[in-house]
């Protein structure tokens, strides 16, 4: 047994190196946590369900570009009747969700997507 | 649910009626959005540039400092460079200033050769755009008779001073191009640079409607049209 010493200090290194990420997650502060999005302050109801939204928004969005853009239509009216201008910028961002940091990208960070919105719609955040 | 033969025939003379009845509506409701430049009321104000300041504002329209990278959606040019060979040493108009923007032509050459249909005209003759399907082909620059369209050379956000937060910028490779404000008409209000106007020099209106201001001041001052040659049928009108 007389290399006791190099074994225990191998399976030392060998945990080390095995139980790695768990580290790495406590030292980066990574949290079993989904994102948090900060929801608007004013406004409680959003232009569809909350379970819609969250899992179809981009759907409506592409569908609100296309009745803005190829039929030029300009309002939109929610299943319970209410009416919003059919705009991302003047509706969504303006009214609700400013802060695009705050809660656009919270999710998109967290789920990794990076859509291509902002290259041209203006974040409305206050600088 | 089982159906007769009779429910199946009242039902197909019904709905064919009814898209009768619709095509025949939209026929009679027509919308045709054109506009009037009443050149002479123009050159009372020979220094002014306030359609396309507003129009630039309105629509992020970058102020690109290189003349190769510009964007133009209207733009105040000569007679004789809006209307090549029609002018002469001695007529009065040489000196005149013409706005030139999309023709928004009744037979576009740059929707024809779209490639993706990002260039597309609507039912009430605006040719209009939806960047996001652009690849920046540029086929539709080189189409159009009028250099009615710009091309982003390079991105245009660090050359929009001031940008309007409801209209969205574009991205470099991407072309752009004169709507006709089809955002603002969606509201119920002229396009900018018609607002922007201090001598009412242009007129916007509906040339389907014969009772329309813009049909009654065609209809009785001479008028002429940027290379109507072209057969492209465009739809600015120079008040001469």
């Amino acid at each position: 047994m007389r290399d006791r010493a190099l074994i225990w200090s191998g399976l030392l290194i060998f945990l080390g190196i095995l139980t790695l990420p768990i580290w790495h997650n406590l030292a980066a502060h990574v949290t079993a946590k989904g994102p948090d999005p900060v929801l608007p302050a004013r406004e409680k109801q959003c232009v569809a369900p909350l379970e819609f939204m969250k899992s179809s928004h981009m759907t409506l969005l592409l569908d609100w570009r296309d009745r803005a853009v190829r039929e030029g239509e300009r309002e939109y009216t929610t299943a319970d009747g209410r009416h919003y201008a059919l705009n991302l910028s003047s509706t969504c961002l303006a009214q609700c969700h400013a802060a695009k940091a705050d809660f656009c990208d919270r999710c998109h960070n967290y789920a990794a997507v990076s859509p291509p919105c902002w290259d041209c719609h203006l974040d409305r955040s206050p600088r | 649910m089982k159906i007769s033969r009779q429910t199946f025939l009242r039902m197909s003379a019904v709905s064919a009626l009814a898209a009768a009845a619709r095509r025949l509506a939209a026929a009679v409701s027509k919308t045709r959005w054109a506009m009037a430049v009443d050149t002479a009321a123009c050159a009372r104000q020979p220094n002014c540039t306030k359609c396309i300041a507003a129009c630039h504002q309105a629509h992020n329209v970058p102020a690109m400092p290189d003349p190769r990278h510009d964007v133009r959606w209207i733009a105040k040019v000569s007679f004789g460079q809006a209307f090549r060979g029609q002018e002469d040493e001695y007529s009065p108009l040489r000196a005149a200033p013409a706005m030139v923007l999309c023709n928004h032509c009744d037979d576009p050459a740059c929707v024809r050769v779209c490639p993706t249909q990002a260039t597309f005209k609507r039912e009430d003759g605006i040719v209009a755009m939806d960047f996001h399907r652009c690849i920046g082909c540029r086929y539709c620059m080189a189409a159009c008779p009028y250099g009615s369209r710009s091309f982003n050379w390079l991105d245009p956000r660090p050359y929009i001073h001031n940008p309007n937060p409801d209209f969205p910028t574009r991205t470099k490779g991407v072309v752009e191009k004169c709507t006709f404000c089809s955002e603002r008409l969606g509201t119920g209000r002229p396009p900018a640079c018609v607002e922007a106007c201090p001598e009412k020099a242009l007129v916007f209106g509906n040339v389907a409607d014969p009772r329309s201001p813009i049909r009654e001041l065609l209809g009785s001052r001479r008028h002429i049209r940027r290379k109507p040659e072209a057969g492209t049928g465009p739809e600015i009108y120079y008040i001469v």
